[in-house]
């Protein structure tokens, strides 16, 4: 059972909270997910560790609703439990002095991109992030990134904040203008798959972590299986950082709808 | 605790077994015939998960079974079990009705009776070892059957004893995963004195006993019994805990754990990397049972999906299979098949188990082979190529190889697929303990018997040593850790 200390509404949909779990909090380095699950009946699901405090022995965790069991992290309040939570999981990102790096995060996936972006920056390179989402309500962590980048652009697809157009239009911008080394992309699998058609385009080594559905995520259930440079890998312990070039996003976007119709029926459910 | 071969003989010789073994005449035991499991009916059953299939002995039908026992002065039975119950003495007081002293001899060697009583192998274990089959050609006497019995009626009866324990001697050790292994040696070792506390990845304690073994076969309520037992002994459970990423081995041993014991499984699942195996709706075994016996996926109120489908193909013949193609069933399939490349007699499944599914309706494809799978527009799989296969020259297990039969091949429809071809060690900790020895397979090597590993205050055992095995030998293995980590743990704290 691990307390929740702390709560914030970042949008009507997205979520932080921060959660006691001392032992995570001191071994989790960027990159790392938990899973976590609430009430008996609940669905293990994974989450990235946004952000930790070791001596306050805190995670943060960016929830996004999406069906029943997100809907019900996002509802718990200050004060109240998870049943179960457990981590770190996935192998840490390789964070390296390279020169210049190139963040691209959609949605609620700059949630899992700041830790990143805070390790590059700490590591001397000099980082550049360009957070995109449909509208302004969606963009989430704009100040935390800023703090840890040396440029940010914001696009929305509707010009409701920052640049109009999509994350694709921006990056390019930044790639026409300066010498890009590596670029890691965390968000939405179809924006992932654009963002690495270009960094192909331009042979920039691209890195995008992947949000496969899991179960245990140790290893032992190979629900997150996607295929990377024509092999069989598991998300949750090969990944669930990739070479994006070498990942066939199709089969990827098509895995995520495996349980479709059984979700929609839960959410319909949990609705009545 | 082990107790020598002279020591049994003596108990032998005590008066109340003389007593019995005078009462009735060996001819009149023989005749007796093998008791029958009473079941439920298929019909009724295949309704729900959670109904269980064996529905055990009645008092008068156990009594009669174990009069039958010879209570032979060389109990070759016993050599057959890995942990060594004394089977005889056991089976003598069901006879005199002394069903809780039976209990608590079955406890003096083994952490989980009533589970071992429902799956153990029996029938190539303890029960082929028996005088009735070694002598006498005739069916064995149901040790497996007696001893959930006696098991059964303790927890029923409300009066679980505790086992006599030694004073702690205040030595932490630390298990790694809580399998049967795991559970095995954490139950020795609290007897022993020692200060146990076990960790576990998921959220449940038991290992394969809850995510893997289906509730049919082993409900639930009878492994959480068994832990209660060794919760009341003093051993502490840590669930969500990885050892070796929410803290490491060295971690553990600043927080004062002296010695480690590795019952970590063979969790990693087996796919055949054949055409079109990434499709929706093809499933490991681990998956499919873990989703519905861990997480409860059959109930409508769980949060946890799991697909269903009228056509459901299970590739595999083990206990893995013969437990996701009956799960299948249960979940509403009309068509819940078998596909499995080699012939019904070279199943490594228990034999039970088949003749269970093929009551309940299971279809078995035999000799046949999946290559490749179709999957609809949705990117569903719809349908697999299978190929039949005959059988060759027997290979390194002693089996016949199957060799595919050229132009044969086939479709089948098929909405889910469950692979249970197998199963590899869990990683977790083979990867993560530098200075560890580890096989080729990937398991940990050992010392033979003493169950040590090459970092001497790591043991290990179970699946994580042997690659898929069985429950009783995976707690035979505990039990022998455990007195073996006792001598060494003995010779570097406790002597002076
Ligand atoms: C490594 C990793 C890190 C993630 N980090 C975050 C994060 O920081 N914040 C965040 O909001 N989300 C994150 N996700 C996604 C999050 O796990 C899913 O949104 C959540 O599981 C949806 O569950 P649901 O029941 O609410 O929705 P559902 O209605 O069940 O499903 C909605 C969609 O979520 C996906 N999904 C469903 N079940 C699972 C599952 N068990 N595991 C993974 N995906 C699933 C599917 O694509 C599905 O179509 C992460 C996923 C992964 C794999
Ligand atoms: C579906 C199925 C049916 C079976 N049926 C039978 C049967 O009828 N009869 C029979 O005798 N055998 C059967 N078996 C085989 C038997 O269950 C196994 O041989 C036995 O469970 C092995 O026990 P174990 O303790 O070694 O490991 P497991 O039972 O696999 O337990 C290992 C535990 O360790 C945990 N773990 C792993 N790594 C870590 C870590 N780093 N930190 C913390 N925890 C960790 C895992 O989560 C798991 O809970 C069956 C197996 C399956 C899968
Ligand atoms: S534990 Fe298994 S092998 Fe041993 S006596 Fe019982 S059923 Fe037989
Ligand atoms: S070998 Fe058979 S008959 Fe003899 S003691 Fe064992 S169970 Fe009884
Ligand atoms: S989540 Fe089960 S193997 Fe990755």
């Amino acid at each position: 059972m691990n307390k929740i200390v702390e709560k914030e509404h970042f949008s009507e949909k997205i979520v932080k909270i921060v959660v006691e779990a001392p032992l995570i909090a001191k071994s989790r380095k960027p990159g790392n997910f938990v899973i976590l699950r609430v009430g008996e009946k609940g669905e293990r699901i994974p989450l990235t560790i946004a952000g930790a405090n070791v001596e306050k022995g805190t995670i943060d965790l960016v929830v996004q609703k999406m069906g029943v069991s997100s809907t019900k992290v996002c509802d718990l309040e200050v004060g109240e439990y998870i049943t179960d939570l457990v981590g770190p999981l996935g192998k840490p990102t390789e964070i390296h002095n390279l020169g210049t790096i190139l963040c691209c995060g959609g949605g609620v996936g700059n949630a899992p991109l700041l830790p990143i972006v805070e390790a590059y920056k700490k590591a001397g390179n000099k980082v550049i992030t360009i957070l995109a989402a449909r509208n302004k309500d969606l963009i989430i962590l704009e100040d935390e990134m800023r703090k840890h980048s040396d440029e940010l652009i914001v696009m929305t697809d509707d010009g409701s904040y920052g640049k109009k157009g999509l994350i694709t239009e921006g990056m390019e911008e930044v790639i026409k203008r300066e010498k890009i080394d590596e670029c890691v992309t965390i968000g939405p699998a179809i924006m992932m798959k654009f963002c690495s058609l270009l960094t192909k385009k331009y042979e920039i080594p691209t890195v995008a972590s992947l949000n496969s559905i899991m179960v245990d995520g140790t290893g032992m259930c190979g629900a997150c299986r996607v295929t990377v440079g024509g092999k069989t890998k598991f998300t949750c312990v090969d990944g669930p950082e990739f070479d994006a070039h070498q990942i066939d996003f199709e089969e990827m976007m098509s895995r995520l709808g495996g349980y479709k119709q059984e979700e929609v029926d839960k959410y319909d459910q949990f609705q009545k | 605790m082990e107790r020598s071969e002279e020591y049994i003989k003596n108990e032998r010789k005590q008066d109340w077994r003389v007593a019995l073994q005078k009462k009735t005449k060996a001819k009149d035991r023989m005749s007796i015939e093998r008791a029958l499991m009473a079941e439920t009916e298929p019909e009724v059953r295949i309704k729900s998960q959670r109904i269980e299939v064996n529905t055990g002995l009645t008092m008068e039908q156990a009594v009669t079974e174990a009069s039958r026992c010879m209570d032979c002065v060389n109990p070759t039975c016993m050599e057959g079990c890995p942990v060594s119950i004394n089977i005889p003495k056991f089976i003598k007081h069901i006879e005199c009705g002394e069903t809780l002293e039976a209990a608590s001899v079955l406890k003096e060697t083994s952490a989980l009776p009533a589970v071992c009583g429902r799956v153990c192998p029996q029938e190539l274990q303890c029960e082929q070892k028996c005088f009735y089959v070694e002598k006498l050609n005739q069916p064995a006497v149901a040790i497996g059957y007696l001893e959930r019995f006696a098991a059964d009626f303790e927890r029923e009866s409300g009066h679980v004893a505790t086992p006599e324990m030694v004073a702690s001697n205040g030595i932490k050790v630390a298990v790694i995963g809580s399998g049967p292994s795991g559970l095995s040696f954490a139950g020795d070792m609290a007897k022993l004195g020692y200060d146990v506390t076990v960790f576990e990845a998921l959220h449940e304690i038991g290992g394969v006993l809850k995510y893997g073994i289906p509730e049919f076969r082993l409900p639930n309520a009878v492994v959480d019994v068994e832990i209660e037992s060794l919760r009341r002994m003093g051993v502490k459970f840590i669930t969500n805990y990885i050892v070796g990423q929410t803290a490491s081995l060295d971690d553990l041993k600043a927080d004062g754990y002296k010695a480690f014991y590795v019952g970590s499984g063979a969790g990693l699942p087996r796919f055949m990397n054949i055409p079109g195996e990434n499709a929706n709706g093809i499933l490991s075994s681990n998956e499919y049972l873990t989703r519905v016996n861990l997480m409860g996926a059959d109930s409508e109120e769980s949060d946890t999906p799991v697909l269903r489908g009228k056509n459901v193909v299970v590739v595999g013949g083990g206990n893995t299979a013969m437990d996701s193609v009956r799960t299948a069933k249960r979940l509403g399939a009309e068509r819940a098949m078998i596909v499995y490349r080699r012939s019904e007699e070279e199943m490594p499944a228990r034999v039970e188990e088949v003749h269970h599914a093929k009551q309940e309706g299971v279809e078995f494809l035999t000799l046949t082979n999946p290559i490749e799978y179709i999957a609809d527009e949705n990117g569903r799989v719809a349908q697999m190529k299978v190929q039949k296969m005959e059988l060759g020259e027997p290979d390194s297990s002693g089996r016949r190889r199957p060799v595919p039969v050229e132009g044969s091949e086939y479709i089948l429809d098929c909405e889910v697929v469950v692979v249970a071809v197998g199963v590899s060690p869990n990683p977790l900790i083979p990867n993560s303990v530098e200075g560890l020895d580890v096989s080729k397979w990937g398991t940990i090597e050992v010392v033979k018997d003493k169950m040590q590993s090459s970092i001497p205050e790591m043991f290990a055992g179970g699946d994580i040593v042997r690659g898929g095995a069985t429950v009783i030998l995976a707690m035979g293995d505990g039990r022998k850790a455990a007195k073996n980590m006792d001598i060494f743990l003995t010779e570097k704290y406790l002597s002076n």
